[in-house]
């Protein structure tokens, strides 16, 4: 059931219920805020936790002990008096803090003193020739299916890519009892040496034993093809087989299912539409709010938490949240705020957690080659835009992403460029000999999620409008 | 070290570029000067219609002017421009509206234009098949269309800068002083001198106005469009409505665009708009009223350009009233897109001839400030 927000105005709105979103709207609540948690899923934990009150998958040791803490968040959030509205889709936030979210197909305004978005993170763009095809999905999406709905891929399977996710989706899909016939890993053989002076922070966080078991147990199972360099996939319109080249060899694969991953972004489209400002981040290779020490963004009043503030992971995002609401708490209610952890242990705790973060960010910064793609490669899917067609743009004075809208229509379609952004910025600017910083990024707008004519139709109808109706 | 050249225009909109292309095909040496990119501001993300219906008569000479030009648009500046003429339509909503057109119609017919023709509902219902039945009648202006805004200015600034402009993006035009005959005007580490300045700047251009002595009744408004997903081929002309504030365009991809000049609220010195969605909903009930079609389309996108709006609502264009070698180009409010291609080229017949057969004589400064030249 969907019901819209109780009221007008809150304290507090969080948009996101993932670990950042939970623990921040928790936290907010617990203090004495009026708090809304609005989330677009149908119940909490955003990606990390998906389905944590309702996954068919009830054997604990199949997804993993960290997926389960995401029940004791839900479960402190349903302890507090915070009011959570599950399919709810924020289309719009601006700098007055009005919100714009669409519940069950009807539209509702709200207003908050203060905002913490926690709208997590995106999976990176993977343009390899071949990846537009049916059969070629990522491998969050295949997570998605394999923890809301139980389903593993039993066709022909090839994972291809880095990262710690990759080798977790991996472990779960091996322990449902899916398929994989091969996992081509990308990793760049030079990240190895660059990434060796992080590596202590690493091996003493708990990242390292719990990445070593798993790799360790998935390479048990599954022939793992390391140093690949060169990857497509190919087809009829429908995945046939994979080709990759690896050391100097090259190999072509039979393949039904595809699943690419490289690594996950901040998913800035709410943030960048509110206005707040983002700087290019040359370790991580995205876009990242600028935040003070509390979360805080360039907006007054609106602070990031998890993914969205910078790739942290969900420890991270869990004290991120709750250290933007500590400082919503210390803002509208300080004497409340006594009641609360100190901030200086908020810290620690955040610190400890991003432990061993800068060794993975080395470790899996993807190579040039599978981020920025060249010839008739599809950039943009929504307009089908390859890159051969963004640098004839740039030939003829497309200086940037905002400008090349009006040569090729890209970033235009449905997906506001979360698919095609940051190719587009990496590809222009290493045509143009700028840096990513400089190209930037497009303007991104509401409705950041589409939203139908009908509905906007039927939103409440405001003063000036019964006026205007009136004067005829 | 200064830099001369045989004039400085500021501002990179469609005004500002047409004028720099028209000034060198008129042989001259102009610098751009552009604080942002061309295109960036309403020139760049306004609804692209090309339009003579329901202009303001003051205005209807440089707009007719301006018509031919977009008509071999792509002579001019090698680029097509997106430009599509499939007429524009003023659709009543009821006899009442459908009077006052016909009233309208007969006023332009008496000072000699005819581009606009009275239609009945029948001949409505042929332009635009997807019209609510109760509509019954309109004005059209057959050669009127519509062309992409970004892909315009970007055309005319290319084609200037291809003959000889000097083109200066991403720096203000600052330090604007006249002396010794000659306009300086800095941009970032340079300075350029000209006997001639067209101040061109949009939104910016009454603070350059007032600066130099010349205040005019202007505001900063943001005018919001939306774009709908693709939905099937329904509809050619651009139509918009006689009484209430709606602009509906299909492209040729079959996104439809929504305008009708409800306002954002702009933040001109960050270059930035806050949307006002409540007013957007009302375009929205507008669409879902009189295009049944529409209704399961999904609003993709909503965003709002910068530009100048007069007290009077006609530009300012044409000659200062108290500096010799200064000229007007801006206050275009809401209605410059079509007009960019022809004011330019009379702008550059001003600068060079001294004067033009279009007659533009309502537009000057000096209905606000009697000339002192």
């Amino acid at each position: 059931m969907t019901v819209a927000p109780k009221r007008g105005d809150y304290d507090v709105v969080v948009i996101g219920a993932g670990p950042a979103g939970l623990a921040a709207a928790a936290t907010s609540a617990e203090a004495g805020l009026s708090t809304l948690l609005l989330d677009e899923n149908a119940g909490p934990g955003g990606q990390v936790f998906r389905a944590i009150s309702s996954t068919p998958v009830t054997n604990r040791s199949q997804l993993g002990a960290d997926y389960w803490v995401g029940a004791d968040l839900v479960q402190s959030l349903r302890a507090s008096s915070a009011e959570v509205v599950h399919r709810a889709t924020v289309w719009s936030l601006d700098r007055n803090l009005d919100i714009a979210v669409s519940i069950g197909g009807a539209s509702a305004f709200v207003k908050a003193k203060r905002v913490i978005l926690a709208t997590g993170a995106l999976e990176r763009p993977f343009p390899i020739p071949g990846w537009t095809l049916p059969g070629v999905m990522t491998a969050g999406a295949a997570q998605t299916m394999l923890k809301s709905s139980a389903l593993v891929p039993d066709g022909r399977t090839v994972i291809a890519g880095q990262g710690p996710l990759l080798w977790l989706l991996a472990a779960q899909i091996l322990r449902l009892g899916g398929r994989i016939d091969r996992i081509l890993d990308t990793t760049a053989r030079g990240n190895y040496f660059a990434a060796l002076p992080h590596a202590f922070a690493f091996v003493t966080s708990p990242y390292f034993t719990k990445g070593l078991s798993m790799m360790r147990e998935v390479k048990a199972k599954v022939q793992v093809v390391s140093g690949v360099t060169e990857l497509s996939a190919s087809g009829d319109g429908q995945l046939a087989s994979v080709s990759y080249v690896a050391g100097s060899k090259r190999e072509t694969i039979p393949a039904d299912l595809l699943l690419l991953h490289q690594g996950v972004v901040p998913n800035v489209n709410l943030a960048m539409a509110a206005g707040i400002e983002h700087r290019w981040d040359d370790l991580q290779l995205c876009w990242s709010p600028v935040l003070d020490a509390n979360g805080n963004s360039s907006v007054a009043g609106i602070a990031i938490a998890g993914d969205g503030a910078g790739i942290g992971g969900a420890n991270a995002a869990v004290v991120r949240g709750r250290i933007a609401a500590r400082g919503a708490v210390d803002a509208l209610a300080p004497a409340a705020a006594a009641k609360l952890p100190a901030m200086a242990t908020l810290r620690t705790d955040l610190a400890r957690a991003e432990r061993g973060r800068v060794f993975l960010d080395t470790l899996f910064r993807p190579a040039p080659q599978f981020r920025i793609p060249q010839g008739d490669t599809i950039v943009c899917r929504c307009e089908e835009v390859t890159a051969m067609d963004v640098l004839d743009s740039v030939a003829i004075g497309a200086t940037g992403p905002n400008q090349l809208k009006a040569y090729r229509r890209t970033g235009m379609g449905p997906c506001q460029g979360r698919l095609c952004g940051l190719t587009v910025t990496e590809l222009m600017a290493q045509a143009r000999g700028k840096t990513p910083q400089e190209i930037g990024y497009y303007r991104l707008r509401a409705p950041v999620k589409p939203i139908t004519l009908a509905e906007l139709a039927a939103v409440p109808k405001s003063e000036s409008d019964v006026k205007a109706v009136v004067r005829g | 070290m200064t830099t001369n050249v045989d004039a400085i225009v500021i501002g990179g909109g469609i005004h500002g570029c047409s004028t720099t292309l028209h000034l060198c095909l008129a042989g001259l040496k102009p610098v751009l000067i552009e604080k942002d990119y061309a295109g960036r501001h309403a020139s760049g993300v306004n609804a692209g219609g090309v339009r003579q219906l329901a202009r303001h008569v003051p205005e209807i000479p440089l707009s007719i002017r301006s018509m031919g030009i977009w008509e071999k648009i792509s002579d001019l500046l090698d680029d097509d421009c997106s430009f599509e003429s499939h007429g524009q339509v003023l659709v009543a909503e009821n006899e009442d509206e459908l009077a006052v057109c016909r009233a309208r119609v007969a006023e332009l017919n008496a000072l000699g234009f005819t581009h606009e023709e009275l239609i009945d509902s029948a001949e409505l219902r042929r332009l635009v098949p997807a019209v609510a039945e109760t509509c019954p009648g309109g004005v059209v202006s057959r050669r009127d269309g519509a062309a992409n805004p970004a892909q315009t200015t970007t055309a005319f600034r290319r084609k200037a800068e291809q003959l000889g402009a000097i083109v200066r993006e991403g720096v203000a035009a600052s330090n604007i002083h006249y002396s010794d005959g000659l306009w300086h005007v800095d941009a970032g580490s340079e300075s350029f001198a000209a006997p001639v300045l067209v101040n061109a700047a949009g939104a910016w251009a009454g603070r350059i106005a007032a600066a130099l002595g010349e205040p005019v009744p202007v505001e900063t408004v943001a005018p919001m469009l939306m774009i709908t997903s693709r939905v099937p081929h329904f509809i050619d002309p651009v139509v918009i409505l006689r009484g209430r504030k709606l602009s509906f365009k299909q492209f040729k991809n079959g996104t439809v665009l929504i305008g009708g000049g409800h306002l954002a609220t702009p933040y001109q010195d960050r270059n930035e708009t806050v949307l006002d969605w409540k007013s957007l909903a009302i375009s929205a009930r507008t669409v879902f009223e009189l295009f049944p079609v529409m209704r399961s389309a999904t609003i993709v996108r909503a965003w709002a350009g910068i530009e100048a709006k007069m007290k009077d609502d006609i530009p300012v264009f044409g000659p200062s009233s108290r500096h010799k070698g200064l000229y007007h180009q801006f206050g275009f409010s809401l209605h410059g897109f079509q007009l960019g291609p022809g004011a330019g080229a009379v702008m550059a017949e001003l600068v060079v001839n001294g004067g033009t057969q279009t007659r533009i004589g309502d537009l000057g400064i000096d209905r606000f400030h009697p000339s002192t030249l």
